[in-house]
């Protein structure tokens, strides 16, 4: 019974229309998204690195859009938002973190590489240096 | 169930009944959602760290670049075919959950039948791009090196991928395949109770809610996969 009054309340007679926007606005993200990879593509304008920088802040704002208004979370009270974003802030630590993590994996095992490389090396491989020299 | 008592203008909870002003089931299924994103949250973090640590990793636009019965050299169409799909099927889930708010049991019915489609077209979607994909030679631990389908799986720098790639893919595309399959069954049962009456002799249709908020979710989860690993 309770519910029923509750409903009511919830029913606003225009959110039919902000469903609608935020449709439209999600599609013309996706679009640009897609658009913007073409142009990669094509002409290699936005460089790599500000492309995917672009890509992270549109997904970014996509997610925000399906949270708030598909799951009419931004029009709930604050307190429950609260308990569902707080949490969730952990993941800027987790993403730096391991990112970074990966990164530094990456960083040794180039380097190791590299050393290896520049190290002084068996006869035969060092005469195959040579041999690349006066190639 | 006396919980859910509506103060107007207020932001926070000062004391009495109704600590967060939403019933127990959906409060439960937000938590239920937020432990979900911890799950897809560390699937992602742990592909990426590995792609970070990488010294190379195949270009997605190779990888992906086929669609059904216009062949190959088309990346991103058929992916943002798939997320259009999907985009479309929240908005007919949304419409169906404001149906039920004014009581509408055919309209929620409607609606429901087109997230239903929306989701089964997902699927097949899917099915379709593995099934290709498997033709290639990519699968669990398996990733094609030689011919046609080896240059479309080259590193960027040229070199021979590991399995890294195709085992993240299939892994996480799987595990959200797995949850928009479940979101259609899910659904399917929401259609056959409303069908039957069940909501409209309750008096609410606030399950419709819960199962919605369900497939926002997959929505969600698709938002960052297809980011994660169609675009970077």
């Amino acid at each position: 019974m309770q519910h029923t009054s509750d409903a009511a309340a919830h029913a606003h007679p225009d959110t039919s229309k902000i469903i609608w926007r935020t449709f439209w606005i999600l599609l013309c993200i996706t679009v640009v998204e897609i658009a913007l990879a073409f142009l990669h593509i094509e002409t290699g304008f936005p460089g790599k690195m500000l492309l995917n920088g672009i890509f992270v802040i549109l997904t970014f704002a996509k997610a925000f859009l399906i949270v708030a208004e598909f799951m009419h979370l931004r029009h709930e009270l604050k307190n429950m938002v609260m308990t569902i974003a707080v949490p969730m802030m952990i993941f800027i630590w987790f993403i730096i973190a391991f990112l970074w993590d990966g990164s530094s994996y990456k960083n040794l095992r180039d380097t190791h590489n590299g050393q290896l490389k520049r190290m002084p090396a068996p006869t035969e491989q060092h005469s195959a240096g040579q041999s690349g020299e006066h190639h | 169930m006396s919980t859910a008592v509506t103060v107007p203008g207020r932001k926070y909870w000062a004391g009495g009944k109704s600590p967060f002003d939403v019933n127990y089931g959906k409060l439960m299924m937000w938590y239920f959602l937020m432990s979900d994103a911890f799950t897809f949250g560390a699937f992602l973090i742990s592909y990426g760290t590995i792609r970070f640590s990488s010294t190379s990793w195949p270009d997605p636009n190779h990888v992906f670049d086929a669609f059904p019965v216009l062949g190959s050299g088309l990346p991103l169409v058929f992916v943002s075919l798939m997320t259009f799909i999907l985009i479309f099927s929240s908005v007919t889930m949304v419409l169906a959950v404001q149906a039920g708010h004014r009581m509408e049991r055919k309209k929620v019915m409607f609606y429901m039948f087109l997230t239903i489609l929306g989701g089964l077209a997902f699927l097949g979607c899917q099915a379709w791009e593995w099934t290709h994909l498997r033709g290639e030679g990519a699968w669990w631990g398996m990733i094609p090196t030689e011919g046609h389908a080896g240059e479309k799986f080259r590193n960027v720098d040229g070199s021979v991928p590991g399995t890294n790639f195709t085992n993240y893919f299939f892994t996480i595309t799987g595990f959200h395949g797995f949850h928009v399959f479940s979101g259609v069954v899910i659904n399917i049962i929401m259609l056959i109770m409303t069908w039957k009456g069940v909501f409209h002799r309750r008096g609410h249709y606030e399950m419709i809610e819960k199962a919605g908020l369900y497939w926002h979710f997959v929505d969600l989860v698709w938002v960052f996969v297809f980011t994660c690993f169609y675009l970077l």
